[in-house]
């Protein structure tokens, strides 16, 4: 039923076989698949474009066109350039003196309350001592999610109610820690859309008074071709340090990933990997790389090519 | 007042220049790729207005657009009644779909809307799983002011669906039984088997139940949307789907492929965080909105 990409170059190039030496326009035929792909994957439109154009530049080049097996040729190009943008994985930065701040941004239900209490397990786990901040006061029941979570995992909550403003509450939060010694602060937030003007002040006025170390976008890995909007919305009014992509572990090839990553040039720093609080994985760019293409065994097929 | 930046607005500026050219052809396909269309459904509709462009003889770009709407639009639409609205002594609706879509938060404005419209409504809480969910499901029932059966976190859904089929049923005298599930994801296995058996549940006490399941589907959701259709509409029997979130900047233009490919029609839309964010779902307004054109 599900026909990977290699797949897919193979059926082109085998049309061509009796030809001889590919064209250019052999080539080209091959990058329709190519597009399609990522298109299918939710990639971006306009990332899409400029991807294929970067590497029509190499795969017309003597490696595909003399190779005797150039569908592995074409997806080895497409795999390593994907690699290339989707850039290094990079710790959190917690490089600066003590209480460190990460704050986590996103649109309504991406996992953001989720996300919070999974980074916190980590940095306890690491020897830190993480506070929790409910600083959602819009979403019935946000407070409780995150006391809930921060109960199973040993890790304080701090919460002032639903009628004290977001930007009191994380103020409030980096003093708490100052004084008890907490080493990170991880502020909850609620979920908002790119053009609520009203919300997306409120999120100036938390970075404002906390001076994150980071401000993480929290972006659900099923998101379509709007992320890019979404993305460059929090990033013009909340710098962002970082991306994480959550609901990985379902069939969502997560090619949002890329095109957000291409639009902020921020780092990818996490994946969510499931509704349990340990499944959090550092993102590794080769493996969201095959994921987007839609074949988890690329890289022992690189290796036949 | 937010923008009404819709990512196709593009489009009806197109349409207004009067020569129907292959450029044309090339943006429309462009517009609606981006509008998460998708690429089979977007070629598919370009190549019928295109068709009937040209077996109509249809001259100017305003008529072709016209066309394109008027395609859009019967993809969309759908013959099936909607079983809420037919009498029943109980009607058992089941709400379903992937993490974080906004179930519980429809079923609060859901709840709502029947109540005004003179429905008594129950709320079944079976969602024992989220952290908070139960709570949750209990601020917005309070809103509508409606009630709601559920049992303590970690409880098997099952018998939460048994015990608010009966509360409806006998003491609270409902019509109407709303009932919130967990967030799955469509490729666990164990969790879509679990709404078999609450499926089975239902059905068992009232007749046909439940009579409408519907897929909450977040509007932002790119190609993913196909999948989770098809996996939740052979798990769980989806009969209709619910838009959310449409008050963002995406779309929901996979619902179209979903129709093409599945059948299953959307039934309502979700256009905010408030109770009355929730609406009918009407085709020539979605179309409108996803060409960026009302
Ligand atoms: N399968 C899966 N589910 C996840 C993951 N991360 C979060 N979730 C689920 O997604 C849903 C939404 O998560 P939340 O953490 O409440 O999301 P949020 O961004 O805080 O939502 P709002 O506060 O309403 O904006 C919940 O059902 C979570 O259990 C993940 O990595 N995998
Ligand atoms: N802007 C907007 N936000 C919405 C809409 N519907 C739901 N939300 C928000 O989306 C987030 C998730 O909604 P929930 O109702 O908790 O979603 P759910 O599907 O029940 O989530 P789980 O039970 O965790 O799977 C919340 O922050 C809601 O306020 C909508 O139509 N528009
Ligand atoms: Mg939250
Ligand atoms: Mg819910």
């Amino acid at each position: 039923m599900f026909e990977s990409l290699s797949d897919k170059l193979q059926a082109v190039f085998d049309k061509l076989a009796s030809k001889g030496k590919l064209s250019e326009s052999d080539v080209n035929t091959a990058l329709r698949e190519v597009r399609l792909a990522l298109l299918e994957a939710d990639v971006n439109f306009k990332v899409v474009k400029e991807f294929i154009d970067r590497i029509r530049a190499r795969a017309v080049g003597a490696e595909v066109m003399n190779s005797l097996t150039p569908a592995q040729q074409v997806v080895k190009i497409v795999h390593e350039e994907l690699i290339e943008l989707l850039g290094k994985p990079v710790p959190l930065d917690l490089s600066g003196p003590p209480p460190h701040v990460i704050m986590l941004v996103g649109l309504q239900g991406a996992g953001k309350t989720t996300m919070a209490a999974k980074l916190a397990l980590r940095l306890r786990k690491s020897g830190q001592r993480p506070l929790l901040v409910a600083a959602d006061i819009y979403r019935p029941a946000a407070i409780q999610q995150l006391e809930i979570l921060g109960k199973q995992i040993d890790v304080p909550v701090h919460s002032e109610g639903t009628d004290v403003p977001a930007a009191t509450i994380a103020k409030n939060a980096v003093r708490l820690a100052r004084e008890k010694a907490y080493t990170t602060v991880i502020l909850d937030t609620a979920g908002r859309l790119q053009i609520d003007e009203q919300m997306m002040q409120e999120l100036e006025q938390v970075r404002m008074v906390t001076r994150p170390a980071e401000i993480l976008l929290v972006v659900d890995a099923m998101t379509g071709q709007e992320a890019v909007h979404v993305a460059e919305g929090f990033n013009q009014r909340v710098p962002l340090t970082g991306l994480i992509m959550t609901k990985i572990d379902g069939d969502a090839r997560g090619g949002a990933a890329l095109s957000v990553r291409y639009v902020t040039g921020v780092p990818i720093k996490f994946l969510g990997t499931g509704e349990k609080l340990a499944d959090l994985e550092p993102f590794q760019p080769d493996r969201l790389a095959s994921r987007i293409l839609g074949m988890g065994d690329v890289l022992t097929l690189i290796e036949r090519a | 007042q937010k923008t009404r930046s819709g990512i196709l607005g593009r489009l009806g500026a197109i349409f207004q220049e009067n020569e129907i050219t292959e450029a044309l052809w090339e943006e429309l396909e462009e517009t609606l790729i981006m509008g998460d269309v998708g690429v089979a459904t977007t070629m598919e509709l370009v190549e019928r207005t295109r068709d009937r462009v040209e077996r109509e003889g249809i001259k100017s770009t305003r008529d072709a657009y016209l066309v394109l709407k008027q395609e859009m639009v019967r993809l969309l639409e759908s013959d099936e009644p909607l079983h809420i609205d037919e009498p029943r002594i109980l009607t058992v609706v089941l709400v379903v779909g992937v993490n974080g879509s906004g179930k519980t938060t429809t079923i609060g404005k859901m709840a709502h809307y029947y109540k005004q419209r003179g429905r008594k409504v129950v709320l079944g809480a079976a969602d024992t799983f989220r952290a908070a969910a139960i709570d949750q499901l209990k601020i917005w029932a309070e809103r509508a002011g409606v009630d709601v059966i559920a049992h303590e976190p970690g409880a098997d859904p099952g018998a939460v669906v048994y015990d608010a089929i009966r509360a409806s049923q006998e003491s609270r005298k409902a019509d109407l039984l709303i009932v919130d599930t967990a967030g799955r994801l469509q490729t666990k296995f164990n969790l879509m088997k679990e709404l078999e058996k609450i499926r089975g549940v239902a059905s068992k006490l009232v007749h046909r139940a439940p009579h409408e399941v519907l897929l909450v589907l977040d509007a932002s959701t790119g190609q993913n949307a196909i999948s989770q259709a098809k996996s939740f509409k052979e798990s769980a029997g989806v009969t209709g789907i619910v838009l959310t979130k449409l008050d963002g900047t995406s779309k929901g233009g996979a619902v179209l492929s979903i129709k093409r490919e599945l059948g299953v029609p959307v039934r309502f839309v979700g256009t905010g965080e408030k109770l009355e964010d929730f609406a009918l779902f009407d085709p020539v307004a979605f179309v409108e909105g996803l060409l960026g054109d009302s």
